[in-house]
């Protein structure tokens, strides 16, 4: 069970880390699936198989989806591929590396000082996971379905772009 | 079966959190950037996972249910202004929305 | 009551004037200006009625007391006795022609309100200043009358020269007040109170005749005196407060705020008379500052400048009559001068009104026959100035005061041969004043002939000046000397010395003849050969230029005061305290551009620095436990 997690955590680790390092942002996007996936086998053996499933579904399914929906729709030429090789300069990495180190060198101080050990791999329904929803957490429900009206309304509105009608006659002159 | 540690879990999202975070603030390009958001957003989603395992309770799924909602919301509007950037200023640079400087 | 009433009225006055005066339609202001000063006089008839009737040595009234620290409590209190009444008699009287004369002078004028309203104020102070009690209220009315002095020198201020003006006066009178503050401290400082009746009893308990302490302190008065009556060193505001309206002139720089410098010292008379070296010193500045004065009026042409040097040297007059003692003469002499030389002021203002403001002299003429009233009223003012003898007011107060500068008590040969130069300098310029003005060519021609409104004032004024010197005269025309018998209570007489008594006579035919050939000279000069002057001046220029700039005092006070002054000040440009508040602004501006800096409009700055906060809260996290 553990050597699972540390497998699927390793390859977790590794596509992230080429998720931020490719130039060609359909390889970084499908680096990132592979991620997704490998997160989704960590939930499993966690005991929450809910959660996994709504990982690949939403996150892989549907979110990585748009965003190369929006990609395929900018109609990027090469030259965006040797636009990031310029901006990706090797120097570029020194500021964010020593702030990150900083910040994780903190977090596992934090979690090592925690002492709480316990066991973990209990499989947590999907019953109780819906009993719980409609349950205690009914008004986040709801909440999160106004969230998800605001976003598309935001996301149509947002998106427009208000275009020029010409009259038909007035077309042909234009060309 | 061997006890698997909540550190480790921990650990592992803390890990990712940083990759991610690292990911933001070293690309230039906003779909690079919204991505790496994403990846931050996945790993708190696992600490969350991880807590609730810990404790056998359903909390922490809810908890990332309604992460993921909130994820799934902001891509869609965040990928609506990126078009309407790149119809504006015809490039992908975040830098280059910096008319607020000063 | 009548006491409180004499200052209050024209506060009153002014105070309608100063917050309804624009509202109130144009009929009304002088009647309110004028009317509040004509009640002050009337109020001065029934108060003088019942001093004189009832013999009565003083009326005190107190309005109620200032303040009462540590021992020093000054009060709202008036002091009425002899001299105090014929100063208010000569502010009310005089004031209340003025203030008529000025409702025509200045009825085109867009501040008449404006006008009125100051020289109401300038006459409660004036009051206040001659009836106080104690030295703080004569110092509050010296400074309001100072006040008073800068506002209607400035009156026309859209003009630079004249806000000049009246800043030179202002200062130059302040560095007299300085003197004369420092003067109180010391006094309080001895005395413990600043009551002037007190005052005079207690000063010769505590200083014998010729103590230092006596005399510094007389000195610092001196100084006080020196600046508001324009004697020398602080004689340079005088001329250039002719800017202001000739009422103004009449008013404040002939009759009233000039000779309070002569009150202050009779009124401290007590204090002077410890130390005589410092009457000495009273004397010879007024010897002195009326021979400069003299000479400098010989050389103007501008009609104001001269009656403005004439004042200056007639107060040296009665500076020289203090220095001699001779108290009651110099107060005299100040009534007389009052009366004539308000009435040349107004003659003089008419005049320049008449021919559309020319003040050039020698660009007048022929206005005998044009200006009827104004020439005979200036005929008899400028005889009294000159001291033409038996009928004018000006001889008999002149006379007493070159009499007993040779055989008073203190007399000196000098004094007596300085003032005889005097007369004979004054009568000169006085009539080459007149004959210019007057007689000859008309050079420019009269535009508007004055009527009733400044006639006359003018008339009355002439009747007092002549009439005015009969009330006291010398031994060889009878010895009638009300007024002195008058101030007797309150100024101590002073006697001749031994040998003199019969010579009075052959004294005044002097200064009888002295008047008379200066008035021949005038006319020799500009009557009968107008090139003699001419060829004068120009063969003379230097010293003619010497005497026309006031003996070079503005060129020296500019040269050794002023400059090093204005170069210290830009020197000091960027002191401590300007460097204090520029520095805060050069902080400030910085701290804005380090922080603007942190506003590159780049989003990952923006998420560095949160990430950088977040770190920096764990660590607090952390450290904390």
């Amino acid at each position: 069970m553990e050597v699972t997690f540390y497998i699927a955590g390793a390859v977790a680790l590794i596509s992230t880390v080429m998720v931020i390092t490719r130039y060609n942002i359909i390889h970084a996007l499908l680096y990132l699936v592979v991620s997704f996936m490998a997160l989704s086998v960590v939930f499993f053996i966690l005991g929450a198989p809910f959660a996994a499933a709504l990982e690949i579904i939403i996150y892989a399914g549907a979110i990585v989806v748009l965003i190369i929906f929006v990609i395929m729709m900018l109609n990027l030429k090469e030259e965006a591929i040797q636009q990031e090789k310029r901006w990706l300069t090797p120097d570029v990495y020194i500021g964010p590396a020593i702030l990150s180190i900083i910040l994780l060198s903190e977090l596992i101080y934090i979690v090592s000082m925690g002492g709480s050990s316990g066991e973990l791999g209990k499989i947590v329904d999907v019953k109780e996971v819906g009993r719980s929803l409609y349950g205690p957490y009914i008004l986040g429900v709801e909440l999160s379905g106004m969230l998800l009206m605001a976003g598309i309304v935001g996301a149509y509105h947002l998106g427009r772009q208000k275009k020029k009608v010409v009259h038909r006659f007035l077309e042909k002159i234009e060309e | 079966m061997n006890e698997l540690q909540i550190s480790s879990g921990l650990l592992l999202a803390g890990a990712l959190f940083m990759l991610g975070l690292i990911g933001v603030l070293i690309r230039r390009n906003i779909i690079f950037m919204l991505v790496c958001v994403e990846i931050m957003l996945n790993a708190a989603g696992l600490a969350f996972i991880v807590a609730g395992s810990k404790w056998a309770q359903p909390d922490g799924q809810v908890m990332f249910i309604f992460i993921l909602t909130m994820a799934a919301a902001e891509v869609s509007v965040g990928l609506a202004l990126i078009l309407q950037i790149h119809h504006q200023l015809k490039t992908l640079d975040g830098d280059a929305a910096n008319s607020m400087k000063g | 009551m009548n006491l409180l009433v004499t200052p209050l009225l024209p506060l009153l006055g002014s105070f309608i004037l100063i917050v309804a005066g624009s509202r109130l339609p144009k009929r009304m202001v002088p009647l309110v200006g004028a009317g509040s000063v004509g009640l002050s006089a009337i109020a001065t008839l029934i108060l003088g009625y019942r001093f004189i009737s009832n013999s009565l040595t003083s009326i005190d009234i107190t309005a109620w007391q200032w303040m009462d620290v540590a021992g020093f409590s000054p009060a709202i209190a008036f002091h009425l006795d002899a001299l105090s009444l014929i100063f208010i008699f000569v502010i009310t009287f005089v004031g209340f022609l003025i203030h008529v004369y000025s409702a025509e002078y200045m009825i085109d004028d867009d501040g008449y309100a404006r006008f009125f309203a100051y020289l109401n104020l300038f006459v409660c102070s004036m009051l206040t200043l001659v009836l106080a009690n104690n030295l703080v209220l004569l110092y509050f009315g010296w400074e309001g009358v100072g006040l008073c002095s800068y506002l209607l020198i400035g009156f026309w201020y859209t003009e630079e020269k004249n806000g000049y003006a009246a800043r030179k006066a202002f200062i130059v009178t302040r560095v007299g007040d300085t003197a004369l503050g420092i003067g109180l401290f010391m006094l309080f400082q001895h005395f413990n109170t600043l009551n002037i009746q007190e005052i005079a009893t207690q000063a010769p308990q505590h200083w014998a005749v010729g103590s230092e302490t006596a005399m510094i302190v007389s000195l610092l008065l001196l100084g006080g005196a020196v600046g508001k009556s324009a004697q020398l060193p602080l004689q340079t505001w005088l001329p250039d407060a002719m800017a202001g309206p000739s009422p103004v002139s009449a008013l404040i720089h002939a009759a009233t705020m000039v000779t309070a410098g002569v009150y202050l010292i009779a009124r401290t008379h007590a204090i002077f008379e410890l130390a005589p070296d410092a009457l000495m010193i009273v004397g010879i500045v007024g010897a002195a500052t009326l021979v400069m004065a003299g000479f400098t009026a010989l050389t103007q042409y501008d009609l104001k400048r001269v009656l403005a040097y004439s004042t200056i040297s007639q107060i040296g007059y009665m500076f020289m009559a203090l220095g001699v003692s001779a108290w009651s003469a110099a107060i005299f002499h100040f009534m007389i001068h009052a009366f004539f030389k308000a009435l040349l002021f107004l003659a003089a203002g008419a005049v320049i009104h008449a021919l559309h403001n020319e003040q050039d002299m020698y660009k007048m003429g022929g206005l005998k026959k044009k200006l009827p009233v104004i020439y005979w009223t200036f005929l008899i003012g400028a005889s009294s100035l000159a001291a033409l003898p038996l009928l004018t007011g000006g001889f008999y107060s002149k006379d007493q005061i070159l009499w007993l500068s040779l055989a008073g008590e203190h007399g000196n040969i000098w004094f007596f041969l300085f003032g005889l130069l005097g007369a004979f300098i004054t009568s000169i310029y006085t009539f080459r004043m007149l004959f210019l003005t007057f007689f000859g060519e008309e050079k420019t021609h009269v535009h508007h002939v004055p009527g009733n409104g400044i006639n006359i004032p003018l008339l009355i004024l002439a009747g007092l000046s002549t009439i005015g010197g009969f009330i006291e005269l010398p031994h060889s025309f009878g010895h009638f000397t009300v007024f002195s018998d008058f101030l007797k209570p309150v100024l101590p007489s002073i006697s001749i010395q031994e040998g003199f008594e019969g010579i009075e006579w052959m004294i005044q035919l002097i200064a009888a003849g002295v008047a008379i050939s200066g008035v021949y000279v005038a006319y020799v000069f500009y009557i009968l050969k107008p090139g003699l002057s001419v060829e004068l001046k120009s063969s003379a220029a230097d010293l003619n230029s010497f005497f026309f700039s006031g003996w070079g005092f503005d060129a020296l006070y500019d040269k050794f005061i002023v400059r090093p002054f204005v170069w210290i000040a830009n020197i000091n440009k960027r002191d401590i305290v300007d460097q204090l508040y520029e520095g805060l602004v050069w902080g400030a501006n910085a701290l804005n551009r380090v922080l603007a800096f942190t506003q590159s409009g780049i989003l990952r700055w923006y998420i560095m620095g949160i990430v950088i906060g977040g770190i920096l809260l764990l660590a607090l996290g952390i450290v904390k436990g």
